[in-house]
């Protein structure tokens, strides 16, 4: 769903307060300074919102690229 | 090996199953430290190297250990500093050199693991509306690596709604707190905050201000430190019961830990006892002459983990007085060893997230 995919990239962009080009499904945690533990916090917030889901804590220590945000997603019937 | 280390039930291993688990880790992490990290070297080989571990039967104690205190004046790593992650600090008034403590990716995930498998334990896995007895800006500033936000940090995972009570010079924000049982008024919540903390501007302020009982019931995990309510004669009864009264709460859990060892947060149970999670021990010394002690006898609180990668923090003495309770018989059900903290070794610098918040804010100097 290519509305999914959009909303995730734009959610990830606004949470780490970086440029939308920058995010793509390689996209890793800690592996750039704006996504750090700190931000995590504010990314998952703000997924939540977005996609109006509640997150499993296991889910948010698991999320470690954007790859992997979409995989995790789809549990909560998110399609992309 | 990350997920080895928590494939086991983290408080259902009785002590032979334990021993399988642990002694052969602890065995890796002496020989990859000693091979990587040099002032670890010279400070074993200084006592003659280290014995190889050939019986599991009391093997734990043969374990060498240094003091926590080291990681102030020494830099001990045991991978390349491009390894190097992130660096934490142990909390410290101005007049104390803080810890320093290497973490790398791998030893960095592990911990964060380590803290959502003991929780999971107490909290379950749903995430609860979370309140925190400290201030915003106490993870906001993105090179904090001090032991408090990190403690902070970790334990954010557990919760939802994040809510700061306190503002930047620790006093409660009222409406914050009225703001948060409100929104969620009959559910229950998760309170965190560092002991002194929690007690003198969250419990205090809220009596003093005749707010209480705030929550609908909920679960309050508190650590870092003790010296200070016990100078004020609070002991953890008193605490319980006016955190229960006051927040209207159901359940409060002391936790044990230190940025020296950090994932090894001995969690305290339903009865009163702390944990050692399955890939973490303790052992309790006689000052006299380190010899291990039985259970009932107080002594100095050594802790052990198969968490430590980078640095080598697997075996470290403290500087906190303790008496083991017993082993795979708490009536909590939780299998492992059991014991509580009693106090610090006299004239050990102060220490802890709590104490040191209490220290600065008396404007005292140790």
């Amino acid at each position: 769903m290519e509305g999914n995919s959009e909303k995730l990239y734009q959610t990830f962009a606004a949470a780490l307060g970086v440029d939308r080009s920058l995010v793509t499904d390689d996209l890793q945690y800690n592996k750039i300074a704006q996504w750090d533990s700190i931000a995590h916090m504010s990314l998952v917030a703000q997924l939540e919102t977005a996609f109006d889901i509640m997150l499993e804590t296991e889910d948010i220590i698991d999320m470690s690229s954007v790859k992997k945000a979409k995989e995790i997603l789809e549990k909560y019937d998110v399609r992309f | 090996m990350t997920l080895e280390l928590f494939d086991r039930p983290v408080y259902g291993l009785n002590r032979v199953e334990k021993a399988e688990f642990l002694l052969p880790r602890l065995q890796e992490l002496t020989r990859a430290h000693h091979a990587s990290c040099e002032p670890y070297r010279r400070i074993l080989d200084a006592r003659g190297g280290f014995p190889a571990q050939k019986d599991p039967r009391g093997g734990l104690e043969q374990f060498p250990f240094i003091p926590v205190r080291l990681f102030k004046s020494h830099e001990l790593r045991s991978v390349a500093s491009e390894e190097v992650l992130t660096v934490l600090t142990s909390s410290g008034t101005t007049s104390q050199a803080p810890s320093r403590i290497a973490l790398d990716r791998l030893t960095a995930q592990r911990q964060t693991k380590a803290l959502v498998v003991i929780m999971q334990s107490f909290l379950g896995k749903s995430r609860l509306p979370m309140a925190l007895a400290d201030h915003a800006g106490v993870v906001k500033d993105r090179r904090a690596h001090s032991a408090r936000a990190a403690g902070i940090l970790g334990f954010l995972n557990f919760g939802r709604d994040h809510t700061y009570l306190l503002d930047q010079t620790m006093q409660l924000e009222r409406q914050a707190l009225l703001d948060f049982a409100r929104r969620h008024a009959g559910n229950r919540v998760f309170v965190f905050g560092f002991t002194f903390m929690v007690w003198e501007y969250l419990i205090r302020a809220v009596e003093r201000s005749g707010l209480g009982p705030v929550f609908s019931g909920g679960i309050l995990i508190h650590g870092g430190g003790w010296k200070k309510l016990q100078d004020s004669a609070v002991d953890n009864e008193t605490f319980k019961s006016r955190a229960r009264a006051v927040l209207g709460l159901d359940a409060v859990h002391n936790f044990y830990g230190m940025v020296e060892q950090v994932g090894s947060i001995f969690m305290e149970c339903e009865h009163g006892a702390l944990h050692a999670p399955a890939f973490a021990d303790v052992i309790i010394r006689d000052p006299k002459d380190w010899s291990p002690l039985g259970d009932g006898s107080v002594g100095v609180v050594q802790v052990l983990s198969a968490l430590p990668g980078s640095y080598p923090g697997h075996s470290l003495l403290t500087e906190d007085l303790g008496v083991l309770l017993g082993e795979d018989d708490c009536p909590c059900g939780r299998l492992g060893k059991r014991f509580r903290v009693v106090g610090r070794i006299p004239s050990a610098e102060l220490r802890g997230c709590s104490d040191t918040h209490a220290a600065t804010a008396d404007e005292r100097r140790v």
